[in-house]
């Protein structure tokens, strides 16, 4: 009778039924894509993918939003929660639980990757008889599941500088090891040429959220961008180089800048725009974070719920008046976001939602004004714009001003001024790197760009200040440290190979 | 005759005024005497002439002295002489696993409660029975609801992840203590009436044969039974209770709260206010009924004692729209066949409840909802005129707050409370709960080796759970998604396979029994799933079907298991037992077993030649006990060890292309998971002087627990989660166990009992991580109202599980907190998480339990009283009453706290709020009178009065300083933490009791 002592439960499965069928394994590469939107197996909560925070802000586009976003000049979230007030201030330190929260997000991708990748290999392939057509189908998730990898170590390198590593090879179970910054860098630049070259990702644009070869050239452009910042190397060229194969690869501007933050940003000229999108939908995917953070957080006092296509607004998001002052344009449509009716334009208290201008950029209403499709007006159908085509335009005017070869000055100005004439913003006559930055922040504010914008200007500690940066309402210099976030001390405590490896001011 | 002597003789009766065979006679300080026999007579020849005292006693009854004066050649005759039952009942069996014991035979730590001694009034839950009895067990009900669930702690618990509930084993079936969908506790389909004793295995010498789950100690319930040879009994017993609010959640009334917002709130605050002075909790709470209705016969057909019993009993809430009925009934037969080598034992048992839930958000809504508002207001649904402008509205009757569109449309305001009263009465919420448990127990005497018996043991212990929810379409609760009109459904089924065999004789100088056997049994564990559904029934979420396209989901956990005793008794002096089980669940894999020895050695001093005809020591044993326990139970963890990839909802799915996935996720697993393992040493006293009139114990005990089934944070990148279950991390319970019972008074018509228990308990976590760092701030727990996933415990090292990890508040020269004023406990200069510490705990340092019982003639008076000392609350209660009010359109409600702190702002993790949570509680008071056989002969009547949670003494600022939240899927149980306590009820019950 121990014989009963091997129980297995039959609703779920193990790898080695999934992994022989291509449909399934196409499944398991859906989860690695939605692990940027959803935060457990049953939406919008439960079954949580990492705990340990509440799992509605575990979310990973929530996350990174907030580290990118309202440590900057452009956002304020003005809750209570735990040590959220701290992340506002750039004060936070190695317990807070939303560093930590970006952090396990990022790296239990990474692990879901290498898991993926590991049961799909090659040899595993054959053992379990995928041969042929099937097979080109799965290395073709394969390559997927690669430049996710890439995308969440460029995220780590980014917001935490070096860290802990591991690829497919690496058994579960073991403790990883610490790489720096450059090293990680160094894999991500391999990784991605060798993607490149193996050309086994779709071709761009030919199906909607998946990571083809055109996000493959995006990401390998920011990386080149900003690789003076992580490893004291320029690699403007580079940029130049894959920056031109993104330009030219058919992506076109969405006629309506609006449009590309409503409901049917899928459906309308915005799908044409958007390079990687994170997909939701009100009724299939559902989640505390993401797209229903993002829409629900900035709705509140004289913006109404109904406007945004939601039942109720959180009072959170709001602008720090830096934003807004951006807009030197008259005609610039993109000021049409704003809303600033009986509010105080200037952020004056962290918490008050009173305190700052409303942002309505992004709303759960279709192009044509009708909410989205939960009828319950809670979770958004929006998809969030993680890469589109005009921060690859102002990259590669960045890049030639920076002087990287293989572009011109000329292409620069028409690709910014194309960017500004769809907002009927007026023309720029000359280029400066400044101008650069700013028009950064007039088309890709509260997108998640700006942290990283500003630490690759200079401006992120030093010699600009917002409102509250280092816990003052002036806003105060803070520590050049602070362009790195700390290792969790979770992690550390958890794996010995970090020890001492801490980041420099924590 | 010899030369002065004479002859004593008389006779011996037991308490019915039969004679008793076997006493012991002796004439003190003498070797003349001699027993009773078979009609209770004696008679002592050859006793020195002269004054004597003449000794009788009888094992388990009361020893009786007598002067007598003896005259040579005479015989004395002594007037008949009645022994009364020994209270202590040295020989008083006592249940044990798998068998039972002599009382003065036992060598662990083992309270037994029976009947008498149970808690009385309106019990209506089994575990109440005991509540405040039993040294070392912590019972905190999880409120007032009728069958709400109860956290027991037996030694202060020694697990940290896995769970902290005692075995509970009821007639020989070990149930299942997975809640059940539909029913608030499993153990509320227990009918108490039917229980006759609840034995608690405290140390691992007793507890070690059940392995695996013993960790946290073991319950044994033993219902009634028919008697051998008894004649036929019928016993009808009602009890009728009233429950009232001892104590409402203190916020300010509609004027304070209007006074206020005036004065600290903006204008467009102010002008969401209205005039009505609602008193929310008195909308929502009512005084209660409760009618408890039982009836037994019991009696003796030929060779099959039996006994059946049926109890009725309907309770209502104090939250309106809230009930249970029960119905409850009870088999059982006991025959003792082929010449008394086969006794058999049948029980069978079935319960059914159904449950009326209620919506006990209302609780919580009642505290928040602006007291200003009216309860209803009259008009057509929609913005009614006559109220301030778009602030209103009205859904299904009841006052909600809304908006109006641009368009003029009403809008829900979903972020405002909704109406405590639409809450309750637009929610239907029922359910049926059933549960049958049944055993049939086979002892055979084996006809060719004497001493031999074999026992067989078949049981099952099944539940199945079911219930709707519908809240109209108009409701505000549910407004924006058109009601719900849903149902749910579960099924337990828990099956039991028992062997062993027993072997008793003499060896050498003393008695062997042996005891080997083989346990088998299944839990099943089956959850539907349905659509989600609107209140006209079309689909709002449609079902999302397991992976195999089923739509249930089936888990099973098995546990077999090989276990062995030796007991050996040298002259009822020495006591030596010894255990062992090796014990294999499913939820370790491949290597399911784990190996659990125990050893005890009791020393009864009592027994010796100087002690034995002792007066004033009347009892003296010392136990020394050693043994390990495990623990497996990870609740709905099943297969931890399992690499599986978990379906995703049809609500989870992701978009590529066109086409929406179900996704496959890979999950976090542990391949080498195995069980925790408890090392307990007990030590004991068992003490009784004056003749037995002052008896109790005494137990000092270690509990050591390594390899904690624990929730940790795994390294990145290490695992498929940032957090998994390992065997990482130890524990420690220290403590001292008190028990003293004096009859303080003892005559025939006026008797005084007291008994008192007192437990101190020390838990420490002497190891979290496999890594040791003075960065480890430890594992965050205890989540609170009032932000999101904010929590308010820590589990570190060196300090007791679930202790607050709160900053310091700095108090102003008034006394007053300073609002975001706290000590900068790490010196950086700043303030915040890295300066929060460990303050106090939820768990008591002392628990104590007391009570006595006053008897003259017919009248009885018996109380209950408990008390905690230095148990600390997290008063969330409290803490969310701050001023600020960042809310658009409506205003909420604060507790009173809002006026002492007048902080502006949420100071959720200062340690103001952190209260001293010690309280003296009287549980119960009960009088009572027995009119005997008022009717005829052989019949009895009683009527008794009791009241439940008399009073309550305390310095916590909530309204009961015993919190325990059960928890939900969703959201962990937690200890000590104030939320929206479902406020315990004072009861006032009458009952009457007639026995035919």
């Amino acid at each position: 009778c121990t014989k009963d002592l091997d129980q297995l439960p039959d609703y779920s499965a193990n790898a080695e039924v999934v992994y022989r069928d291509p449909a399934q394994i196409q499944q398991v590469l859906a989860r690695l894509y939605a692990t940027f939107a959803i935060s457990g197996q049953t939406g919008p909560a439960g079954l949580p993918d990492i705990t340990g925070i509440d799992e509605g802000f575990s979310n990973y586009l929530r996350q990174y939003w907030q580290l990118q976003e309202i440590t900057t000049d452009e956002a304020v979230l003005g809750w209570n929660d735990g040590n959220l007030p701290s992340v506002n201030t750039l004060q936070w330190n190695a317990d807070n639980e939303f560093v930590r929260a970006t952090y396990d997000r990022i790296y239990y991708e990474i692990a879901l990757c290498n898991e993926f990748i590991r049961q799909t290999s090659d040899a595993k392939l054959s053992d379990r008889g995928i041969s042929g057509a099937e097979a080109g189908n799965v290395r073709t998730y394969r390559a997927e599941a690669r430049l996710l990898r890439a995308l969440c170590y460029w995220h780590a390198i980014d917001l935490f500088g070096g860290g802990p590593f591991a690829t497919e090879e690496a058994a579960i179970g073991t403790y990883p090891t610490y790489k720096t910054r450059a090293e990680i860098f160094s894999y991500v630049d391999t990784e991605l040429k060798a993607l490149d070259t193996e050309g086994l990702l779709l071709a761009p644009r030919s199906v909607y959220a998946r990571a083809d070869k055109g996000v493959l050239w995006t990401l390998m452009t920011k990386l080149y961008l900003n690789a003076q910042v992580y490893t004291g190397t320029e690699r403007y060229t580079d940029a130049i180089t894959y920056a031109n194969k993104v330009l030219q690869a058919g992506y076109t501007l969405s006629p309506s800048y609006a449009n590309l933050f409503l409901a049917d940003n899928n459906k309308t000229a915005a799908r044409n725009e958007i390079i990687l999108p994170i997909t939701f939908d009100g009724t299939r995917t559902k989640t505390y974070g993401g797209m229903t953070f993002l829409v629900h957080a900035a709705v509140g006092r004289a913006v109404t719920p109904v406007s945004a296509g939601i039942n109720g607004g959180w009072s959170g998001t709001r602008a720090k008046q830096n934003l807004p002052s951006l807009f030197t344009s008259a005609t610039d449509t993109r000021r049409n976001l704003f809303f600033t009716t009986a509010q105080n334009p200037n952020v004056d208290t962290l918490t008050a939602f009173s305190s700052g201008t409303l942002v309505t950029k992004y709303r759960n209403v279709t192009s044509t004004g009708v909410a989205g499709s939960d009828t319950e007006g809670n979770f958004p159908d929006t998809d969030f714009p993680m890469f589109r085509l005009p921060d690859v335009q102002l990259m590669y005017a960045e890049a030639v001003l920076r002087g990287g070869a293989g572009g011109s000055n000329s292409q620069a100005l028409t690709y910014v001024n194309a960017v500004r004439a769809r907002s009927s913003a007026t023309p720029l006559t000359t280029l400066t790197l400044n101008d650069i930055l700013d028009e950064r922040g007039r088309e890709l504010f509260w997108e998640g760009h700006r942290r990283t914008d500003l630490i690759r200007f200079g401006k992120y500690t030093t010699g600009y200040n917002w409102p509250f940066k280092g816990g003052v309402r002036a806003g105060r210099d803070v520590e050049t440290t602070r362009v790195l976030f700390p290792l969790p001390n979770t992690d550390i405590v958890a794996n010995p190979n970090l020890a001492g490896r801490q980041n420099p001011g924590y | 005759y010899a030369q002065g002597v004479g002859t004593v003789s008389g006779r011996i009766l037991d308490e019915k005024n039969e004679g008793m065979p076997g006493v012991t006679v002796l004439i003190e300080g003498t070797t003349f005497g001699g027993s009773t026999n078979s009609d209770g007579t004696f008679s002592i020849q050859g006793v020195p002439a002269g004054q004597h005292t003449l000794v009788m006693s009888f094992v388990g009854y009361t020893t009786r002295r007598q002067t007598i004066a003896v005259t040579a050649g005479q015989n004395t005759t002594v007037a008949p002489t009645a022994l009364a039952e020994n209270t202590t009942l040295l020989n008083e069996a006592v249940v044990v696993g798998y068998g039972t014991q002599r009382r003065q035979d036992l060598t662990g730590a083992v309270e037994q409660i029976s009947e008498k001694q149970f808690v009385k009034g309106q019990v209506t839950n089994p575990e109440q029975l005991v509540q405040g009895k039993v040294a070392g067990v912590q019972i905190t009900t999880g409120g007032g609801a009728p069958g709400a669930g109860s956290q027991i702690l037996i030694r202060g618990g020694s697990s940290l992840s896995a769970s902290n509930s005692p075995l509970i084993i009821i007639d020989g079936v070990p149930v299942d203590n997975t809640g059940l969908a539909g029913a608030s506790n499993p153990l509320s389909l227990i009918n108490p009436n039917d229980i006759e004793s609840i034995t608690v295995l405290k140390d691992a010498s007793s507890t070690a044969i059940y392995g695996v789950r013993a960790s946290n100690g073991v319950i044994l319930v033993t219902t009634k039974k028919g008697v051998q040879g008894d004649t036929f009994h019928v016993n009808v017993s009602t009890q009728q209770s009233l429950a009232t609010v001892a104590k409402y959640a203190d916020v300010l009334s509609a004027d304070e709260f209007r006074r206020l917002t005036q004065e600290r709130g903006t204008a467009s605050q102010l002008s969401t206010l209205g005039t009505a002075n609602t008193d929310w909790q008195k909308e929502i709470y009512r005084t209660a009924y409760t009618a408890d209705n039982n009836v037994s016969i019991s009696g003796s057909a030929g060779p099959v004692p039996y006994r059946v019993s049926g109890g009725y009993l309907a309770q209502q809430g104090l939250l309106k729209n809230n009930d249970l009925k029960r119905y409850s009934g009870a088999i059982s037969l006991t025959p003792v066949l082929l010449n008394g080598n086969l006794r058999a034992t049948i029980n069978l048992k079935g319960s059914w409840i159904d449950n009326n839930f209620s919506n006990q958000g209302a609780v919580g809504a009642a505290v928040a909802f602006d007291p200003t508002q009216p309860v209803r207001v009259n008009g057509s649904e929609g913005n009614p005129s006559g109220l301030s402008p778009g602030q209103l509205g009205t859904y299904g009757g009841y006052t909600e707050f809304a908006n109006l569109d641009k368009d003029g449309n009403l809008v829900l305001n979903t972020l405002a409370p909704r109406n405590p009263v639409g809450l309750i009465n637009q929610r239907r919420d029922r359910s049926t709960v059933k549960r049958s448990i049944g055993n049939i127990q086979l002892d055979y005497k084996l006809p060719f080796l004497t001493g031999l018996s074999a026992n067989v043991n078949l049981g099952y212990d099944i539940q199945r759970g079911d219930g709707t929810t519908f809240v109209p379409a108009n409701a505000g609760s549910d407004f924006n998604r058109q009601g719900l009109n849903n149902n749910y459904s579960q099924d337990l089924n828990n099956s039991l396979l028992e062997a062993y065999a027993k072997y008793e004789r003499t060896l050498g100088i003393g008695r062997l029994e042996l005891l080997a056997g083989y346990s088998y049994q299944k839990f099943e564990n089956r959850t539907y799933v349905f659509n989600n559904y609107r209140a006209d029934r079309s689909i709002f979420e449609p079902v999302s079907l397991s992976y195999t396209g089923q739509d249930t989901y089936l888990n099973r956990n098995v546990l077999v298991g090989f276990y062995g005793r030796l007991n050996y008794n040298i002259a009822d002096k020495y006591l030596f037992t010894g255990t062992f089980r090796a014990d294999g669940t499913s939820r370790f894999s491949p290597d399911h077993f784990g190996y659990f020895p125990s050893g005890a050695f009791a020393w009864r001093v009592k027994g010796e030649d100087f002690l034995k005809n002792s007066e004033a020591i009347s009892e003296l044993k010392v136990r020394l006990g050693y043994g390990q326990t495990g623990q497996q139970d990870l609740g709905g963890n099943y297969y931890p060890f399992l690499a599986n990839l978990t379906y995703g909802s049809l609500t989870a799915q992701y978009q590529l292309g066109d086409t929406f996935y179900r996704t496959l996720r890979s999950d976090q697993y542990n391949p080498n998971i195995t069980w925790e393992t408890t090392t307990t040493y007990n030590a004991g006293i068992d003490y009784g002087f004056f003749g037995g009139r002052f008896y109790g114990s005494v137990d000092v005990y270690k509990r050591d627990t390594r390899d904690l089934l624990n929730f940790v944070n795994i390294p990145a990148l290490s695992g498929l989660s940032n957090a998994g279950t390992f065997n990482v991390g130890s524990l420690t319970n220290k403590g001292i166990e008190v028990i003293a019972n004096v009859d303080a008074v003892k005559g025939d018509d006026f008797n005084v009992t007291v008994n008192g228990n007192l437990t101190y308990n020390q838990n420490r976590i002497t190891k979290l991580n496999t890594v040791s760092s003075a960065n480890d701030v430890g594992n965050l727990t205890g989540g609170i109202a009032g932000g999101a996933g904010n929590t308010i415990q820590v589990n570190s090292v060196g300090y007791a599980a679930q202790s607050f990890y709160v900053n310091q508040q700095v108090y102003g020269a008034n006394g007053k907190p300073l609002e975001g004023v706290y000590v900068d406990r790490n010196g950086d200069g700043s303030i915040n998480s890295s300066d929060r510490y460990r303050y106090k705990s939820a768990r008591p340092d002392y628990i104590i339990g007391g009570g006595a019982n006053l008897s003259y003639r017919g009248a009885n008076l018996a109380f209950t009283l408990r008390s905690n000392i230095g148990n600390y609350v997290y008063n969330n209660r409290a803490s969310e009453a701050f001023y600020d009010q960042s809310t658009t359109g409506f205003v909420v409600n604060r507790n009173r706290e809002v006026l002492r702190s007048n902080f502006n702002s949420a100071q959720y993790f200062s340690d103001y709020f952190v209260e001293n949570a010690s309280f003296l509680r009287m549980e119960n008071v009960t009088l009572g009178y027995n009119f005997g056989e008022l009717v005829r002969k052989g019949t009895n009547l009683s009527l008794s009065f009791a009241v439940q949670n008399v009073f309550l003494i305390t310095k916590y600022n909530g309204i009961d300083p015993e919190i325990y939240n059960a928890g939900t899927a969703g959201a962990p149980a937690t200890v000590g933490i104030d939320n929206a306590i479902y406020p315990r009820p004072r009861t006032f019950t009458v009952g009457l009791n007639l026995g035919i």
